[in-house]
Parts: structure tokens; sequence; C-alpha cells
């Protein structure tokens, strides 16, 4: 029971004793039967008592959900703000161009990097399991540093971004088919500065 | 040793005459030797005795098989009363006639000994010991140390029957899974070494007592592990980004390695092994360049390079000058062509390349650039020379799984090293006695 709604139980409590009190004070002789006395002001008062607590009762209520909307917004914001930044990239075999897909992700990615200069990046690149292992540690490098250098030129300082291999080290999808190599041809990112909340772009 | 009885077993065993060349002209002219003195056919016989005491079995069979993984003679299998009826009596000489008759050319007879082993060596067309000697055998029979030692026992007999020494006390260095793994020639032995992290292309040092190789990932670095101390140190000093592929020069005094940094290029680098700065020693402006492998007299080098698109082998001087293209492309196919390993008698190059889809091993001749493909089966990848410039690792999916493979090239001969799949970047090391862990 809320504050308000206590007051209001305890306003119509309050009326009814002074009611019964007024009968018992009433003295003798022999009582005439008398039309009740319906004291309308009183019950009205007490109405209004309890509709005014349910109304302030309700605009907390809504008070509270908006904030709780807003925390619910805000949490989706930021899981959105980190998918967007993890969003992995793909690149064509034995290639470290960035193809028109691949900048469409990273374009989604620099007005969150932007809003939070903070922000650190490592971005990791990885190949598929043919041709030499060793000319693949070179070639996952390779394109780790093509996503660095294309933030860069988008105003995202070098220093913030951290550019690693794995070669063909560590797939994601098993299998020696043409869907297994393409998912493995990636460059995946991880925020690598303290968690903290993320800024959210002007828009 | 006598290099005269070396000769006359020589001229016994091949039936080719080679006594006028002097013996140490051997390594020189090892090539020519080899195709006149080891077609196949013409592999001197040799019949290994029954040694007697506990470990003697293990003996003999290690040296039968080990002299058999050479190649260079063929081990003569002994039916149990064969084995009986030649040994030699108490005052008399083996029983010549019964070993020619099997077709052996030499008789080797191992004694166990408090200490060690000793062996006598007859040459059977002369009818006469050729040499005997006393070898230590270390620490606890069939273990690490005696193993070895054994090793260096058939090396040793192979140089008394053929004037080269033999490649049984030999290791190869190869990555399983995130482990660095030692072999011993004869496929037994396999032993990690501790690492700081998933290793990749492991290189030794010419002396066996340290070995190169290279992490990956967040902290990419060359490491030096020292066996003799146990310790491994940072040896590249090209922070950040990929730092991989180490090579020791041949005097052990350098380290080539490939680095790829900010630039996204992968340039070879070259570093003092004592320590310092590394200096760059390619400019492969937009390419990648890697996996160095050093000629014998250690002044000139091939690698992998992207620089005119899919990877290619080039050979350049050891300070960056003069690179040219080494193999050739052939038009019509995805070409693809890496790893390269220079022969230790600087003749020959071993690669692998990509034939219809899948990678095989080539190799290409120095002088006139003639290539010939040494394997079709399965997936053929990154080959190393064994010191005998005769021999090759590589790894070979030809059972189903992964495996380490060797391969004489004289012969064609193919023999599985590992039993566990999954093995890659296979590195032989020296013939090396001392260091060698």
């Amino acid at each position: 029971m809320t504050r308000l709604a206590r007051l209001a139980v305890l306003g119509i409590t309050a009326t009814a004793v002074l009611t019964l009190g007024a009968c018992r004070r009433k003295p003798e002789p022999a009582p005439e039967p008398a039309a009740p006395v319906v004291n309308q002001d009183s019950i009205n008062r007490v109405r209004d008592s309890i509709a005014a607590a349910e109304a302030a009762a309700r605009a907390e209520q809504a008070t509270r959900d908006s904030i709780a909307n807003a925390q619910a917004m805000e949490a989706q914001a930021q899981q959105e703000m980190r998918a967007t930044l993890g969003n992995v990239i793909y690149f064509d075999y034995d290639d470290a161009t960035l193809n028109d897909q691949a900048r469409a992700v990273l374009e989604a990615k620099i007005p969150i990097l932007l809003a939070n200069p903070s922000l650190m990046l490592r971005v990791a690149g990885h190949t598929d399991e043919r041709g030499s292992d060793e000319y693949n540690l070179a070639l996952g490098q390779r394109r780790a540093v093509a996503v660095k250098g294309y933030l860069s030129t988008r105003g995202v300082e070098s220093n913030r971004v951290d550019a690693v291999s794995f070669g063909e080290e560590q797939p994601v999808a098993e299998g020696s088919s043409e869907a297994a190599w393409a998912q493995n041809r990636r460059a995946e990112f991880q925020i690598t500065s303290p968690d903290a909340p993320l800024a959210r772009p002007r828009s | 040793m006598h290099r005269s009885l070396l000769a006359a077993v020589v001229i016994a065993t091949s039936a080719v005459a080679l006594h006028s060349r002097p013996a140490a002209a051997q390594d020189t002219t090892r090539g020519v030797r080899l195709t006149l003195e080891y077609r196949p056919g013409v592999r001197p016989g040799v019949v290994v005795l029954p040694a007697r005491g506990a470990a003697g079995d293990s003996l003999r069979a290690m040296l039968e098989r080990d002299l058999d993984n050479g190649n260079r003679v063929s081990v003569v299998a002994l039916a149990a009363n064969d084995a009986q009826a030649l040994a030699p009596a108490t005052g008399r000489g083996p029983n010549w006639a019964l070993l020619t008759r099997l077709g052996a050319a030499g008789l080797i007879q191992p004694t166990l000994t408090p200490t060690g082993v000793h062996v006598a060596v007859y040459d059977i067309g002369r009818q006469r010991v050729l040499d005997t000697q006393d070898f230590p055998l270390p620490g606890a029979a069939l273990g690490r140390d005696w193993r070895h030692a054994v090793h260096g026992v058939s090396d040793a007999i192979e140089e008394w029957l053929t004037g080269v020494r033999g490649i049984a006390q030999t290791r190869v260095a190869f990555v399983r899974g995130a482990s660095l793994v030692l072999i011993d020639s004869d496929g037994a032995m396999e032993t990690a070494v501790p690492v700081v992290s998933a290793p990749l292309s492991p290189a030794w040092h010419p002396s066996g007592a340290s070995l190169a190789y290279n992490t990956f990932g967040i902290s990419s670095r060359v490491m030096v592990h020292d066996f003799a101390t146990g310790r491994a140190r940072t040896a590249s000093t090209t922070p950040g980004g990929v730092n991989q592929t180490p090579a020791f020069s041949p005097d052990g005094a350098s380290l080539v390695y490939a680095y790829a940094g900010e630039s996204g290029d992968a340039e070879l680098y070259r570093v003092a092994t004592a320590g310092g700065a590394a200096r760059r020693i390619t400019a492969g402006r937009g390419s990648l360049n890697l996996s160095p492998s050093f000629s014998p007299d250690g002044r000139r080098l091939v690698f992998t390079s992207s620089k005119a698109g899919p990877p290619q082998v080039y050979i350049m001087d050891a300070d960056g000058t003069n690179s040219e293209l080494l193999t050739s492309f052939v038009f019509g196919e995805q070409s693809y062509q890496s790893n390269p390993d220079w022969s230790p008698d600087g003749r020959l190059v071993a690669y692998q390349s990509q034939i219809a889809g899948r990678f095989q091993i080539k190799t290409i001749a120095i002088r006139d650039r003639s290539t010939r493909v040494l394997t079709s089966e399965g997936q053929n990848e990154d080959p190393s020379w064994a010191p005998d410039g005769r021999h090759l690792v590589f790894t070979s999916t030809r059972s189903g799984a992964r495996q380490l493979w060797v391969l004489d090239v004289e012969s064609g001969r193919m023999r599985q090293l590992t039993r566990i799949p999954g093995g890659r970047s296979p590195a032989w090391s020296r013939r090396t006695s001392g260091n060698m862990r």
C-alpha cells in the first residue's frame, strides 16, 4: 500500500469514528425516530481523497515505468552499439581488400568509435585453411591492417586500434568447403579498453 | 679410421671405380657420387649380427632400422639358423661363403660391453675386418640418451660402408596443436619442448643447442629456446604485428625472420643471434615476404614473396639485393609456390607448389632451374631437408590424417615418421651429437 492510499484509508476511519461518537453523546429523553442525517460533504471529501491518492499512485507508477523504459532502451542501445562494433567482416581468397559489404559493416562502427574517443579496439585478421600456414599468418595481419587503415581514414586514430593476426589457426567453421572457407576469411573486433558505458552518437 | 679401407669397401660393394677420387672431396662431389653409387639395385647388402645381452635385440633392431632408413645400404634379413651359422667362431673368420650367398657385402658385429658397444665391420669381398671401434652408450638402455648414442653408431657404420655419414643421429622439430615436439629420426622418443604460447615454424640453430620458433596472435614474437638452460628469450626486436618464420644463418651468428607491422607488408629482418636491433633486408613495398632459407654458404636466401601476386619463391643475396623470381609461373594454372628450403649441398631448393588444386613437394635446381615433382598422393606441404641432402621431411595427408613423412629423393622411397595425426612445420636438425637434447 502506498503512502497516499494509506492516508485515504485513515481519512475514512476517522470520519466513521467521529460519526459514532456523536451518536453516543446524544442525551435522553426518548429518541424520536428521525430521518438519517447524511453528511454528504464528508463522504465527498473521502471520495476525493481516495481519488487523489489513486491518481498520485498512478503518476508515480508512470514515472517509474518511464525510468525503467528508458533504462531498458539504454541497455538495448548499449547492446546494439557493442554488437555493431563486434560485427565481423569477410574477405575474398588471398585478398585483404575491403569489399563494399565490409566497408558498410565498418561504416556502421565509425559513429560509435568517434563518439567514444577513449574506446580501444583490437582487430584480428583470420584466413581460411588453404595455402601455407606461414603465408596465412602474414595475410591475416594484412587484413587487420587494412581495417585499421580504413578506420584511420575515417577519423579513428591509429593508436586506438591494435592489428593482430591468427592466420588460419582459429577457424570458426570446420570443414573444407567454400562455405566454411568464406566464413573463416574474416576480421574480428574486440573492445580492449576497460568496460564502461558507451556514449551514443549524436544523430 | 682409414680412408683407403673406405675406398676399398666402396669398390667392393658398388662395383663403381671411384677409388681415384680423393675421399676428402666427398662433400663437394657428393651429387656425382650419389647418382653413380646409389642407383636402386646397387645398394650394398649388409648383415647385422645379433648382439648378446639384455639390450642386444633392441640394439640390433635399431642399427638395422637406421641403416634401412638411410637408404644407402640394403639390410639383409636373416633367418634364425643363418644368424647362428654366420657368427665368427673363435679363432676363425665369419662364414664368408654363406654371407656371399646371402648377397651381403658388409657384416656388422656389435658386442655390448659394460660401458657401451664394440663394433666390428667386415668387408666380405676382401674377407677381412674393415675396422673396429668402441662407442660409449650413456644412460639407461633404451633411454633417450642411449638411443641417441646408438643412432651415432649407425651413422659411423654407414660412413664406414659408403663413405657418407648417416642421418640417424638427428631430430625433427615440429608443431602439433599448441605443442612444439622433437622426434628422433626413427620416429621414436617424442619429447615436448616448453613454449611461451602456441608455436609455429620451428628452426634449428646449426649447433643443435637451441631452437627458434614464433608465436602468433596478441603477442607475436620470435623466441629462441636454449636446451641447456631450458629457458627461452625473445629474439625479435620489432614490436606488435606478426613476427614469424625464423631461420638461422649457417654460421649461427644471425637470425632472419619476417615482420609484418603497421604497413601490412611482411618484410625480412636480420638480427644478431647475440641480440641487438633488427635490420630490414627486403623492400617489398605492398607485398608479403617471409619463410626465408639460407644457402649453405650463407651468402644467399630463398624466400616466399607475393610481390608478383600469388606467392612465389624468390632468391636474393643475403643483404636483400639482387632479388629475382626463382620458381616460374605455370600459365593456365592457379600458381601458389611457397615454403622453400635450401638443400645442405646447395644444389636444390625444395618447396610446395599447388598442382591441380593440391600442394605437392617440388625441387628446383639452382644451376639450371629445372624442376621435379616429388609427390602426387594427397596434400604434401612444408618440406625440410635432412643433413644428407637426400631425404626430405614434410607433411602429407596420403594416409588420411596429416602426418609427417620422410622421402628419399634418390629412390623415391617413403616412410611415415609420426603416428599421431596433426604434425606440421617440420624442421630437420643437422647432424649433431653433443649439444642436441
